[in-house]
């Protein structure tokens, strides 16, 4: 410590070796310190509220029994509210707020407040306690013979080296790793395209200009039956839109549209958000997680947000009985951007 | 007195309207509540009555015949469904221009509305007004209406019907006070840039139990009360990191201020 650094510290405080000592501010006695009425009086406060938590509980516990859910109260501008969540809520939420507020208000009013000072030690142990377990720690060494049984030193390390190969072993349970799963669909050539949740299969006639339909594979049950997990029906979401076929401006394939029908994934090329929130005079097609805006019109193209590619477009055609059907898998994988992915 | 003879005297659009009042009077609920009847059996008065409406508060962006303008499209075939639509709830005749026709309070009467639908109607084949029929939910299913609403609905009108934002200034409405009617003839047209729900992809038995969802949403209580434009983390986050962490700070001020 410098000379220069001591008289700094020296305007401030009392240095007495290595020790600076602060003066403490004088100490100011509060009103309940002073005036023993003030102080009855913060004692009933506190009091009180203990007492009023104890009732708030009694009214917790009578309001449960008491109050059905069915009753509603009316509270103006904060709406309807169910009177059994209100009450229950505010007889418990005072409970707890009020030992809250009491213990506080004790310990700032009634509990001693004098300063008192803890001086601070150094944080090391004392030198003897060190020498003490060093000495114990070689004396260890020396009766366990670590060092002289040289075959028992090195297959306790061998052993050790080893215990961890289980935790590495069980990092396979993580796989399989995905393979080429990522880049298809369970859409193929002929697959049905049936409206989602309902099944019905899907006439060209049966969508007019404008119309929007949530669609999926037809053995999209079956599959996901036989899978386990909804991973397929994950990826094969489709949506069906129909425009003036003079609208489209252009498509990601030759003859994947059938008359000014089009199918898209339904997955949003950014992080995976099912998205239907399509304008139909636009034929913008805008995910609602972060903004990226696909014009079905012109190929799915991203034409705002943080989308890198276009929505993939599932080439379609109509089947000998008149149903729309997929003519292959989607050209490309569906869904966020991965690593392999070229 | 009829009503063909004073048209033809007098061509003033009040006495035209005063025609319709009185024949509406006679027939309000058959013009009104009967899909057929606006296109079939509407009378050639109202149809009158509707064209000289159109001239003269439509032509301007529709045009004189409804063929479409550069400032509005063309309404023939859109059906009596699309104008009952647009007109009852205010959104046409719209102000000015702009993105998206907002609601807002109807300039057209009931009567006038009716004239105007069965003029639209004339002109080509379009959806029909649903009828009260078209509208009875009492033996729709409501858990299938919450299912095909969050397939088909709420991706663009929020899981509670609440409405949300789409790109350029476009939206999506909120449906708390839409009637049935309203949302029946929506499904059916697709008014603005709402997809169609026809009934071929959404058949009439599935409309209803939407509707019923819909009304389910419209009048279930709300067991926790204020619900924050049922927006979910957005504005309860707002509220809770204002008023929430503003009432701990207020706490943790008080406990660290001197006594004295």
């Amino acid at each position: 410590m410098s000379n220069d650094h001591k008289s700094d510290v020296a305007t401030t405080g009392i240095v007495e070796g290595d020790i600076v000592e602060f003066p403490l501010p004088p100490h100011h006695h509060r009103l309940t310190d002073t005036d023993p009425r003030a102080a009855r009086r913060a004692e009933r406060q506190v009091s009180t509220m203990f007492i009023l938590s104890a009732l708030c509980i009694v009214g917790f516990v009578a309001a449960y029994v008491a109050i059905p859910e069915t009753s509603y109260i009316d509270l103006g501008p904060v709406g309807t509210v169910q009177s059994s969540n209100l009450i229950l809520g505010l007889t418990f939420g005072m409970a707890t707020l009020l030992i809250g507020i009491a213990a506080i208000h004790w310990a700032k009013k009634l509990m001693s407040d004098e300063e008192i000072v803890d001086y601070r030690h150094p944080v090391g142990s004392p030198q003897e306690d060190r020498d003490a377990a060093k000495a114990a720690f070689d004396a260890g060494v020396a009766e366990s013979g670590f060092v002289e049984r040289k075959m028992v030193r090195r297959t306790l390390l061998g052993a050790l080296a080893l215990f961890p190969l289980p935790l590495i072993v069980l990092l396979k349970d993580m796989g399989p790793l995905p393979g080429d799963s990522l880049r298809h669909t369970i859409w193929r050539k002929g697959s049905r395209i049936v409206i989602d949740v309902t099944g019905q299969p899907l006439r060209p006639e049966d969508m007019q200009v404008g119309s929007l339909v949530s669609a999926s594979p037809a053995d999209l049950n079956d599959i996901q039956e036989a899978d386990g997990d909804q991973n397929a029906r994950a990826k094969a979401s489709i949506i069906l839109v129909r425009m003036k076929p003079s609208d489209i401006v252009s498509e990601q394939g030759d003859g994947w549209s059938w008359n000014g029908i089009l199918a898209f994934s339904k997955i949003c090329t950014h992080v995976g958000c099912p998205i239907a929130l399509y304008q139909q005079r636009t034929h913008h097609l805008l995910c609602p997680c972060h903004q990226s805006t696909f014009d079905l019109a012109d190929s799915g193209k991203v034409v705002f947000g943080p989308a890198a590619r276009a929505m993939p477009q599932l080439p379609i055609t109509v089947d000998s009985e008149g149903y729309l059907v997929a003519q292959s898998d989607f050209q490309q994988p569906v869904g966020p951007s991965f690593w392999e992915r070229a | 007195m009829t009503s063909t003879s004073v048209r033809r005297n007098k061509a003033t659009g009040l006495v035209v309207l005063l025609a319709g009042l009185v024949m509406t009077g006679v027939g309000y609920a058959a013009v009104t509540s009967t899909a057929e009847a606006s296109v079939t059996t509407a009378s050639q008065t109202q149809i009158d009555q509707g064209k000289q409406l159109f001239q003269q508060g439509c032509a301007t962006c529709h045009g004189m015949a409804a063929q479409g303008s550069s400032e509005g499209p063309s309404l023939i075939g859109v059906g009596a469904a699309a104008v009952n639509f647009q007109v009852s709830t205010g959104r046409m005749p719209m102000a000015a221009p702009a993105n998206q026709a907002p609601q807002k309070r109807p300039i057209y009467t009931d009567d006038q509305i009716a004239a105007l639908a069965s003029y639209v109607a004339s002109l080509g084949p379009g959806p029909s007004i649903p009828t009260d029929e078209d509208l009875n939910t009492s033996d729709a299913n409501l858990a299938e209406g919450g299912v095909l609403f969050r397939t088909n609905c709420a991706q663009c009108h929020n899981f509670a019907g609440r409405g949300g934002a789409l790109s350029n200034g476009k939206y999506a409405p909120s449906m708390m006070g839409a009637t049935p009617r309203q949302i029946y003839e929506a499904m059916l047209t697709g008014p603005q840039n709402m997809p169609v729900f026809n009934d071929k992809t959404l058949p009439p038995a599935q409309k209803k139990a939407i509707l019923k969802y819909i009304n389910e949403l419209q009048t279930a209580p709300s067991p926790g009360g204020l619900a924050l434009g049922s927006l979910g983390p957005v504005t309860e986050g707002v509220f809770i990191w204002t008023a929430g962490l503003g009432a701990l700070l207020a706490v943790a001020v008080w406990i660290g201020a001197k006594v004295r």
